[in-house]
């Protein structure tokens, strides 16, 4: 999707807010946040792709104008609401309409789940298109879905430097119907094939693209 | 720190006693949350104590000091970096497939997530406020050089930048130059000058005399 969240490139943005010492949290809500984003996720009811979604179609002006944890507060109760874990009415209300389940995961639970997390890597049979050192294409029209191809790098040509075997597809899995698993490469695009003529000197930039967004450079 | 207000005495201002509306906003949601029993607030405080104490850039110096003493974990970390760190048992969610990408002569990583907040939990832990800013994502892919040297880093035009944009769910680690002056600290002293910001390419190593 078009969204303000793919924001690579974009022009107008002021200096880099760099705060020397910078705690952890800002205030402890913030913790509370990210701990309940993460907990609600082992309902199985959306994975990290359609969590990542549920942020990006937030308001575009409370995307740019809310901080990060204010967004993920935000986006998680959209998705809790849309996902069926709760109610628009039990959001307003501030209590629940039905009797309690029982969470997924306990503090051992999460403890021990975080070491280990969630690799997206897959075995899959089909060969990779591509090898290292091909010139490759990123595609100039995008589907109005959750994607991971960045606007500011479409319709550009690089070459492929990594390959990382087979990888969970967002574009498909944000939808959660299926994993739909391809070959994820490492494309590194010049400066000044992304900018122009304008490009800062010497610098390049390298994206992890899936299979399906590239073509073969003529 | 204290959650409690009237123990801040060390603020000079004065301030309000009213809990912020993002606060109170957060407690409706956990106080829901809990009442329909779709949480557990203790997982909620264990979670907040692992991100207090065990990720962060202590990790990931541990892992850039071990690669510069020793050779064959260098290699192993540049080859395979999942692998390597999780020799030193920093392993998991948001660190499932790592790579290690090095600084030399004339090369200079950063790394950034333009689409959301990609970081490398298991070592740097959670991201600065800098790193997810809406500045830092739109600007260090077009103007790097520029962005960098907000943060106090300049280079010759001969020295290429690479910019990582974790768009997969691969992360990222940048490997640093060891400093000149340190050839006779061990792993210990040398994880001592390993900075948060010099293993994302925004900032080098303390040299031993800062450090």
């Amino acid at each position: 999707m078009d969204g303000v969240h793919d924001l690579g490139g974009m022009e107008g943005f002021g200096p880099v807010p760099i705060e020397m010492g910078e705690p952890l949290f800002h205030e402890p809500w913030e913790g509370r946040v990210l701990g309940m984003r993460l907990l609600m996720g082992f309902w199985g009811r959306w994975n990290i792709d359609a969590n990542r979604h549920s942020v990006e179609r937030l308001p575009p002006a409370e995307y740019l104008s809310n901080s990060y944890y204010e967004k993920w507060a935000a986006a998680l109760v959209n998705i809790s609401v849309e996902k069926g874990l709760m109610t628009r009415a039990e959001v307003q209300s501030g209590h629940s309409g039905a009797a309690p389940e029982t969470p997924p995961v306990d503090a051992a639970g999460v403890l021990a789940f975080m070491p280990k997390g969630r690799p997206t890597s897959r075995q899959i049979d089909a060969e990779p298109t591509f090898a290292i050192g091909d010139r490759v294409r990123t595609p100039s029209h995008l589907h109005s879905g959750h994607t991971r191809m960045p606007r500011y790098l479409r319709d550009r040509v690089g070459e492929v430097v990594l390959h990382h075997g087979a990888h969970v597809f967002p574009d498909v899995s944000a939808t959660m119907e299926g994993e739909a698993p391809q070959h994820l490469y490492t494309v590194r695009f010049d400066g000044r094939d992304i900018w122009g003529e304008g490009a800062e000197p010497g610098h390049n930039v390298s994206a992890d693209l899936w299979e399906s967004y590239l073509v073969p450079a003529a | 720190m204290t959650k409690e207000p009237h123990h801040e005495h060390t603020h000079e201002h004065a301030h309000s006693l009213l809990p912020s509306e993002p606060a109170l906003r957060v407690r409706a949601i956990e106080t829901l949350l809990v009442e329909k029993g779709l949480i557990d607030p203790a997982a909620v405080d264990a979670l907040i104590d692992t991100f207090s104490n065990e990720l962060g850039p202590q990790n990931g110096a541990q892992v850039i000091a071990r690669s510069w003493i020793d050779p064959g974990f260098r290699e192993r970390l540049l080859a395979d970096a999942t692998s390597a760190i999780g020799e030193l048992g920093f392993t998991g969610m948001q660190g499932e497939h790592m790579v290690a990408v090095e600084n030399g002569d004339h090369v200079h990583n950063v790394v950034v997530c333009t689409l959301c907040s990609c970081y490398p939990w298991p070592v740097l832990g959670l991201p600065p406020v800098w790193y997810k800013s809406l500045e830092y994502r739109a600007r260090v892919v077009r103007e790097p050089r520029a962005v960098l040297a907000e943060f106090g880093l300049t280079f010759p035009d001969d020295v290429e930048l690479r910019v990582w944009d974790s768009t997969a769910e691969i992360r990222y680690l940048v490997v640093p130059q060891r400093p000149a002056g340190s050839e006779a600290m061990d792993g210990a002293a040398l994880a001592g000058l390993v900075t948060r910001d010099s293993m994302i390419g925004t900032g080098l190593p303390m040299t031993p005399e800062a450090g």
